[in-house]
């Protein structure tokens, strides 16, 4: 067993996703170069870990920032629900006009049947 | 008026959050706003973990903020806000950071060499002190992006490989050898060999 050949596993192995099999744990028992290079996998891991905890603080005005974005953003969707609003109002008021032609052409063809004289 | 509780208070505690979630998907901007004012923290400090630049995480956070705003009918709750508000930021930071690639045409290359960052003190009692959190954080910083990326995602944030490769657009096995590549990078920079281990390496 050579230790290049293990060198792949030992961050699986420190993070818990790598099992070792019987010669690989032997090798690493005996081996002290594989056991420093685990324990500082071991150690890296850990304090990755630990920068979770960690909140970097913004320089000021970010939340400002962050607001005045969303503010214009939410302008927009509400001008667009507006245009979209006045769409709905001038497609509405097309499909009425376009009825009150319609039954006006009715009428207009009945009332010219009745006057016309029965040959 | 009273100072906002602090993410990590807040975060503590699931009710406060989840009652501002829900009146925010209402349609109610304030509770959007509180909701900012709490998590804004944590969402800067992964983007600028991410990005390792603090006007790249600027802009990351306020397109994070303005995607989630506007998605956040969309949000099922079946997942925690800020784990869904992460994704967002990751997803943005990785596009923040193909923007840049682009521009500036840097970092194109993942096995680059890694800017010397640690002190060159007694290897054998620099393994001993463990990794120095300012030596960690310089040394994530100096990390090409896409492996840095990868390894905060995974090993800071505990994000899956899966949800790993989706927000930063790449495959899973992709992930995961850019996990290793990084791990190596920075246990080699935080825990540099000796002269007689680099040279038996050597032969």
């Amino acid at each position: 067993m050579r230790c290049e050949t293990l060198r792949r596993s030992l961050a699986g192995v420190a993070d818990g996703t790598v099992q070792l099999d019987g010669d690989e744990r032997r090798h690493v028992a005996q081996c002290l170069r594989c056991q420093a290079e685990l324990a500082q996998y071991r150690k890296l891991l850990r304090a990755l870990r630990l920068l979770r905890t960690e909140v970097l603080e913004p320089s000021p005005g970010l939340v400002s920032d962050v607001l005045a974005g969303l503010s214009v953003a939410g302008e927009r969707h509400v001008l667009r629900r507006l245009v979209s609003g006045r769409r709905a109002v001038y497609a509405g008021g097309a499909a009425a006009s376009l009825s009150i032609a319609l039954a006006a052409l009715v009428v207009v063809v009945l009332v010219t049947r009745r006057r016309s004289p029965h040959r | 008026m009273a100072e906002p509780a602090t993410t990590t208070e807040l975060l503590s505690v699931p009710g406060p959050l989840d009652a501002l979630v829900d009146r925010a998907r209402a349609g109610d901007d304030a509770a959007f706003e509180e909701l900012v004012r709490a998590t804004h923290g944590d969402a800067f400090t992964l983007a600028h973990r991410i990005t390792g630049d603090e006007e790249d995480a600027r802009d990351v956070v306020q397109e994070a903020y303005l995607r989630a705003y506007r998605g956040l009918r969309r949000f099922r709750g079946d997942a925690q806000f800020t784990t869904w508000l992460y994704r967002i930021t990751a997803n943005c930071a990785a596009t923040a950071l193909g923007k840049r690639a682009r521009h500036r045409h840097e970092e194109l290359d993942d096995d680059g060499d890694v800017v010397e960052t640690s002190s060159h003190g007694d290897p054998e009692a620099q393994v001993d002190r463990g990794a120095d959190r300012d030596e960690l954080t310089a040394a994530l910083a100096a990390l090409p992006h896409r492996l840095r990326a990868v390894v905060v995602l995974r090993d800071v944030y505990d994000l899956p490989h899966e949800a790993i490769a989706a927000q930063l657009g790449i495959s899973e096995s992709a992930a995961k050898v850019r996990l290793h590549r990084a791990r190596r990078k920075l246990r080699e920079q935080l825990y540099p060999l000796g002269p007689d281990e680099r040279r038996r390496r050597a032969v």
